[in-house]
C-alpha cells in the first residue's frame, strides 16, 4: 500500500523538465518569427542560417543578403533578446512577489516597484555621470535601489500579522507609484531640456535596444534567478502561517530578506533598460499556475519562459499593428493584462478575501 | 528523545502566561495537556517548538538546550501540528505533504527516495491517497486534520505536537483522528513523544499515558489518567461539579459534567 502511494508521489515529482524544454522550444520558434518579421520580411529559414551562422554551430551554406544580415543581427534580433531577458525577469519577479505576500495580485508594476525602479534610474540619469563603464553600469544599482525602497514602504504599510491584506497592498503600491512617478516627471522637466532619450525610456520598449544592454542585464539576472530558485521549496513552505512554516524549518525571516532583494533586483534591471512595463509579472505566473498547480519550483522557471515569450510577442506586435507606427510595448501588455487583473480580482472576491 | 523543561517562563508584554514550569517528558509518552482555557497549554507547545521562545529558563531537547538548535535540527527533532491554521487553499494535498521533507532537504536540493519513502508511509497510515490531486480548499475537517498529521509524519521527527487535533470535529471524526495519533505514535520509534493540548477531558483520559493539568500558567496536577482526573481535582481547577465514572470499555476515567 505504501509503495502505491510512495510510486505516486514519485511520478508527481518529477523536474519539470519536459514542460520547460517544450517551453523554451515555443520561446524559441517566437524568437525567430520576430525576429523574421518586420518593414521587411525575411524568411524564417534565413533567420535561423543567419543566426546559427554567427554563433559558429555550423558553416554558413547558402549567400545571404548582406543587408538582411544587418538588420537581424544588429536591429531586430538585439531587440529581441532584450524583450526575452526582460520578460523573463518579470515573469520570475512577479512570481517571486506573488508567492512572498501570497497574494496573487502582486506584480512588479502594480506594487510600485516598478516606478520606485524608474526613479531611482532618472536621478542618475539626470545627475548626468557617465553611468556606463565597459559592461558596468550604474543603472541597474540605482533602479535596484528605488524599487527596493518602493517594495519595502508597500509591503510595511500592508503587512498584518504576517500576511499581506490583498486591497491594501494595491493600494499602497498605487500611492507610492504614483509619488515615485510624479518625482520623476518633477525632475525631469526641471532639469535639461534635452529629455528625449528619457522620455521614450520611460513610455517602456525596446526600440533604443541594443546587444550591450543585454549583455549588462546578464550578470544581475542570474545572481537573481540563482537565489530565486534556491530558494523556491522555501517559497512553498511560506505559503503556509509563518509560525507553521517556522516549525518545518524555515527561517522565515532570512528567506524574505532574500527573496525580496532578488526578485527587486530583477524587476530594477528590466526597469532600467526598459522603461516601465505592466502586466507581465502578473499574466505570465498566473498562466502557469492555472495550468501546471502550485509548486513554486515548477512555477518559477516556467514564469521566466512565458514571461519572455509573452514580452516578444508583445513587442512583435507593438511595432507591427499600427506600421509604420511604433507603440511602446507597455500598451500591448497593458492591453492584454488590464482584463486578465480584472478576472482575478473577481475570482478573489469570489473567495472573499481568504488569501491566497 | 526526552524533553526537559526547566523553569520556563513566558509572557507575552506584561501579563504572566507560563509561570516558572519544570516538566520532564519522558521518551514513549503519549502525554496530554489539560486545563481551563487560556492556562497556557499552546503556548507551552510553540515554547517546545521553538516558534515562541521562553523569556527565561530553558528547554533541552535530548539534553541539547533548544536555543543551541538551528531551525531545521529543531524542525526535525520536533512537529507541530497546529489549531485550525489558515491553510492555502490553492495548494495540492500531495504538495503540502511533502513540505514536511523541508527540514531534511538543503536549497537545491530534489526529494531523494527516501523521501518519498517516508511521506508514502505518512499517507498509507493517514489513510489519505486518495486525497493526494485534491486541493487543501476543497477537502472537510477531518479529512484535513489527518492530511496535517501526514505532513508531521513526514517530517520524521520523534517529538510530535498536536494543538487541540479534535476541535471542530464530529464525534466520529474525533474518535478517528485520536485511534490515528494513537497509532502514528505507536508506529514511530520507542524514543517517540506525542504531546496533545487538548480541552476534552474524556479524550485525555482515554488515549494517553499521562496528563498534566494545567492551572493559570502553572502546572497543578501532573499523572496518570485516574491520578489526575478526579472529581476533587476538577473541583478544583474548573470549579465545577462532575461525577468521575470508570469507563466501561477502557477502565480510564469517565468525567460526566
Amino acid at each position: 500500500m505504501s509503495d502505491n502511494s510512495t510510486r505516486e508521489l514519485v511520478s508527481i515529482y518529477k523536474y519539470p523538465w519536459t514542460h520547460i524544454i517544450t517551453g523554451i522550444f515555443i520561446a524559441f520558434i517566437c524568437t525567430v518569427v520576430a525576429v523574421a518579421i518586420g518593414s521587411v520580411y525575411i524568411p524564417v529559414t534565413s533567420v535561423i542560417t543567419i543566426i546559427f551562422s554567427k554563433l559558429d554551430v555550423f558553416q554558413q551554406q547558402e549567400q545571404i543578403s548582406s543587408s538582411w544580415h544587418t538588420i537581424i543581427w544588429n536591429i531586430r534580433f538585439p531587440r529581441v533578446v532584450l524583450a526575452l531577458l526582460v520578460g523573463a525577469s518579470l515573469g520570475i519577479s512577479g512570481a517571486t512577489y506573488q508567492g512572498l505576500f501570497k497574494n496573487p495580485l502582486a506584480d512588479p508594476y502594480l506594487i510600485g516597484v516598478a516606478s520606485g525602479a524608474s526613479l531611482g534610474a532618472t536621478i542618475v540619469f539626470l545627475t548626468g555621470v557617465p553611468f556606463t563603464y565597459g559592461y558596468f553600469s550604474f543603472l541597474p544599482l540605482a533602479s535596484f535601489c528605488g524599487g527596493l525602497a518602493a517594495v519595502c514602504l508597500a509591503y510595511l504599510i500592508s503587512i498584518k500579522s504576517g500576511d499581506t491584506q490583498l486591497s491594501t497592498l494595491l493600494l499602497a503600491g498605487i500611492a507610492i507609484g504614483a509619488f515615485a512617478t510624479a518625482i520623476t516627471g518633477i525632475l525631469m522637466l526641471s532639469s535639461d531640456p534635452d529629455l528625449r532619450p528619457l522620455l521614450s525610456w520611460l513610455m517602456g520598449g525596446f526600440i533604443r535596444a541594443q546587444w550591450s544592454h543585454s549583455i549588462l542585464i546578464i550578470p544581475y539576472m542570474t545572481i537573481g534567478i540563482i537565489f530565486i530558485l534556491g530558494y523556491s521549496r522555501v517559497l512553498n513552505t511560506m505559503q503556509l502561517e509563518e509560525y507553521y512554516s517556522e516549525s518545518l524549518g524555515v527561517d522565515v525571516e532570512k528567506a524574505k530578506r532574500v527573496l525580496i532583494i532578488s526578485a527587486t533586483l530583477m524587476t530594477a534591471v528590466a526597469v532600467s533598460f526598459s522603461g516601465l512595463i505592466g502586466f507581465v509579472g502578473l499574466v505570465a505566473p498566473h498562466v502557469v499556475r492555472l495550468l501546471w498547480g502550485t509548486d513554486y519550483r515548477t512555477i518559477l522557471p516556467l514564469s521566466g519562459i512565458a514571461g519572455a515569450t509573452f514580452l516578444v510577442i508583445a513587442d512583435l506586435a507593438a511595432r507591427t499593428v499600427v506600421s509604420p507606427v511604433e507603440l511602446p510595448v507597455g500598451i500591448i501588455t497593458a492591453l492584454v493584462g488590464s482584463p486578465f487583473f480584472v478576472y482575478l480580482l473577481l475570482k478573489a472576491k469570489r473567495r472573499a478575501g481568504n488569501g491566497y | 528523545m526526552a524533553i526537559n523543561i526547566k523553569d520556563v517562563s513566558f509572557n507575552y508584554g506584561s501579563p504572566q502566561i507560563i509561570k516558572g514550569i519544570n516538566l520532564y517528558l519522558k521518551p514513549g509518552q503519549l502525554v496530554s495537556l489539560v486545563g481551563p482555557n487560556g492556562a497556557g497549554k499552546t503556548t507551552l507547545l510553540k515554547l517546545i517548538c521553538g516558534t515562541l521562545k521562553p523569556t527565561t529558563g530553558e528547554i533541552y531537547i535530548q539534553d541539547r538546550p533548544g536555543e543551541t538548535f538551528t531551525k531545521k535540527e529543531r524542525a526535525s527533532k520536533v512537529s507541530l501540528v497546529p489549531q485550525n491554521p489558515k491553510l492555502p487553499e490553492e495548494m495540492k494535498v500531495s504538495d503540502f505533504v511533502m513540505l514536511g521533507r523541508n527540514p531534511h532537504l538543503g536549497l537545491l536540493e530534489w526529494e531523494s527516495a527516501k523521501d518519498f519513502q517516508v511521506a508514502g508511509e505518512a499517507i498509507q497510515l493517514t489513510e489519505i491517497g486518495h486525497l493526494l490531486e485534491r486541493k487543501l480548499g476543497e477537502i472537510s475537517g477531518g479529512e484535513r486534520q489527518r492530511v496535517m498529521l501526514a505532513l508531521a509524519m513526514t517530517q520524521g521527527s520523534p517529538i510530535m505536537l498536536l494543538d487541540e487535533p479534535t476541535a471542530s470535529l464530529d464525534i466520529s471524526h474525533q474518535m478517528k483522528v485520536m485511534k490515528l495519533i494513537k497509532k502514528i505514535h505507536g508506529q514511530r520509534r520507542l524514543n517517540a513523544v506525542t504531546v496533545l493540548a487538548i480541552h476534552d477531558l474524556n479524550i485525555a483520559a482515554q488515549f494517553s499515558d499521562r496528563v498534566i493539568l494545567f492551572s493559570e500558567g502553572n502546572v497543578a496536577i501532573d499523572g496518570t489518567p485516574k491520578q489526575v482526573l478526579t472529581k476533587d481535582n476538577i473541583k478544583e481547577i474548573y470549579g465545577s461539579q462532575v461525577t468521575v465514572m470508570s469507563h466501561p470499555e477502557h477502565g480510564s476515567p469517565l468525567i460526566i459534567s
